[in-house]
């Protein structure tokens, strides 16, 4: 069986996750080759077939052109399973090579059960079985469900792809992310404010959680959006990811992004009055309550230590 | 101009879901459905879209059965002014390229100029579907907006990235766009636009033919996941529950030292 990983280049560099495709694919019966529209000066460590479109050329987001030059590998090197990271620029280009192979796209790949991927539904609570029917299969692969022990090693043998083709989609450039104000990644405790506060004013509750605990507080992506929580708070893909001795989720049903950003704390207390929130699958602690009321009994016994 | 958005109705992710009969999907009995999240954004960043040019017409596009009108409305009220319903009970079963196809065959002699959808839905969360209906129209597609303006028959989107970084990108339209969480303030329908909706147009229409799409894939199961780990549950009084957290905290952290 042949494979073939797309790797990413972005904002100036190869992006390292590309270990995880590689751990994916030791875990197959499989060949694997790669494929990553990038720079000959900041390659991967593979040993094995790397076919290298220069970004210089090609730019780093330009979906129908990436898109061409894919297909046009995919057509030499024939693989049974085209893997992609779920990612922004995953889950963009890898429909497109779907619908031109007519192949099966299975998104969010967690687990190969019994050679069936696996992948999360209903934000996390339930989980679904997919088989495809075609000759070609395209996964994407969630962050951080498959790695590696060690440091990938090895040097590709690089074939350089090109193509005729122009896209219509212009780029210009990046914003870099607000780094100012707290850093959570340098905090011990952190006591996270979600949807479950309901509305701003309760966001001073969890903020004295924080403060009885010793702690800094954050916030999920809906009470950051909602502008309850200042970006610069925010734990998760799009924020920070934080390792505290103690993270308590109030409010937070635990969508994967958000658990990306956290699940690596040493101790995780969740409160939610949903027992199946997926929070509960990270959680050393679940308390069911409502936390606005369970957050107030809780402060005032902690101050009375 | 002329705008097609594409939402989805889905169950609240607070539901406590079932498995249903046949082992293979979320039962949909006893359940309350909502707009997808992500499809909430693109109809108010088409709504907007409306106030700020004035001479746009703004089509919300919608498949599954009959209760997903509920839905349609909602999004008529907050500023759509037809509504296209693709009468489908089944739905829930069709594999990604299946309802790309559908909305294909719908836009395909319509020229619209900008197609809205949210990335994914809150369900399935395939995030195919936007990408897949470009394609089949043969249309550039940007993912993953966090940001919108138009202007001279370009929009400049920002895409999100991980870490939190934002790229910026432009194309002129046509343009399918996927919208991401966060990328304006969904409005509150009005009273007022409750009741004007109920005299907006809403279509029904059958399913294409979509012989020879899809047949690409299979659920072969639908489950929970086993809880891994040692999870401590908590539940009862609230006193009784703080009282042991304090204590697992004292045992099993350094923080409360």
């Amino acid at each position: 069986m042949k494979t073939l990983l797309v790797a990413e280049f972005r904002e100036g560099k190869l992006r390292v996750k590309y270990s995880q495709l590689i751990a994916f694919a030791k875990g197959l019966p499989t060949e694997a080759s790669m494929f990553l529209v990038g720079s000959p000066n900041d390659l991967p460590q593979f040993d094995g077939t790397l076919y290298l479109a220069d970004v210089g050329k090609y730019g780093e987001y330009n979906p129908s052109v990436h898109k061409q030059l894919l297909l046009d590998v995919i057509a030499k090197e024939q693989p049974d399973l085209i893997v992609f990271h779920h990612s922004s620029y995953g889950w963009d280009l890898a429909p497109r090579i779907a619908v031109a192979l007519k192949a099966a796209q299975i998104s969010e790949v967690v687990a190969i059960e019994d050679g069936v991927p696996v992948v999360p539904v209903c934000n996390a609570k339930l989980r679904r079985k997919i088989t495809s029917k075609t000759a070609q299969t395209i996964l994407t692969l969630q962050a951080g469900a498959f790695g590696m022990d060690e440091d990938p090693v090895g040097a590709p043998t690089v074939v350089p792809v090109d193509t005729e083709a122009r896209g219509k989609v212009e780029c210009h450039g990046y914003e870099a992310a607000k780094i100012e104000g707290v850093d959570l990644t340098k905090s011990e405790v952190i006591v996270s404010a979600g949807r479950g506060v309901g509305n701003p004013e309760n966001i001073a509750i969890v903020q004295a959680l924080a403060k009885a605990l010793g702690g800094e507080y954050g916030g999920s992506r809906p009470v950051v959006d909602a502008g309850w929580v200042d970006h610069d708070r925010q734990v998760g893909t799009t924020g920070r990811t934080v390792t505290p001795k103690l993270y308590v989720a109030c409010g937070i049903s635990g969508a994967i992004q958000h658990l990306a950003g956290m699940k690596k704390s040493e101790f995780i207390v969740a409160i939610n009055t949903d027992k199946d929130a997926p929070i509960g699958e990270v959680a050393d602690v679940f308390v069911v309550a409502d936390l606005k009321q369970f957050l107030p009994v809780l402060t005032e016994k902690l101050k009375a230590l | 101009m002329k705008i097609l958005i594409c939402i989805k109705q889905v169950p609240d992710m607070e539901s406590k879901f079932k498995i249903n009969a046949d082992g293979k999907w979320y039962d949909r009995t006893d359940l309350a459905w909502r707009m997808n999240e992500y499809d909430e954004y693109a109809v108010e960043q088409a709504v907007r879209l409306k106030e700020q040019v004035g001479e746009v017409d703004l089509t919300v596009l919608c498949i599954g059965p009959d209760q997903v009108k509920e839905t349609m409305k909602k999004a008529l009220a907050m500023g759509c002014d037809r509504g296209v319903h693709i009468a489908d009970n089944d739905s829930h079963t069709r594999e990604p390229i299946e309802i790309a196809a559908m909305v294909a065959d719908f836009a395909k002699d319509k020229n619209f100029d900008i197609i809205f959808t949210g990335m994914q839905s809150q369900d399935r969360g395939s995030a195919q579907v936007g990408v897949m209906v470009a394609e089949l129209l043969g249309l550039p597609a940007i993912t993953t907006i966090v940001a919108f303006t138009f202007e001279n028959g370009t929009v400049q989107v920002k895409r999100e990235l991980e870490g939190g970084g934002k790229a910026l990108v432009s194309a002129a339209i046509p343009v399918v766009l996927t919208c991401q969480l966060g990328l304006n303030t969904p409005r509150y329908p009005t009273l007022p636009n409750i009741m004007k909706a109920k005299k907006k147009e809403l279509l029904t229409l059958a399913v294409p033919d979509l012989s020879g799409i899809g047949a690409c894939q299979e659920t072969a199961a639908c489950y929970f996941p086993e809880r891994k780990g040692s999870g401590i549950v908590l539940e009862g009084e609230l006193p009784e529950m703080a009282d042991k957290l304090i204590h697992l905290l004292k045992e099993k952290t350094g923080v409360l030292a």
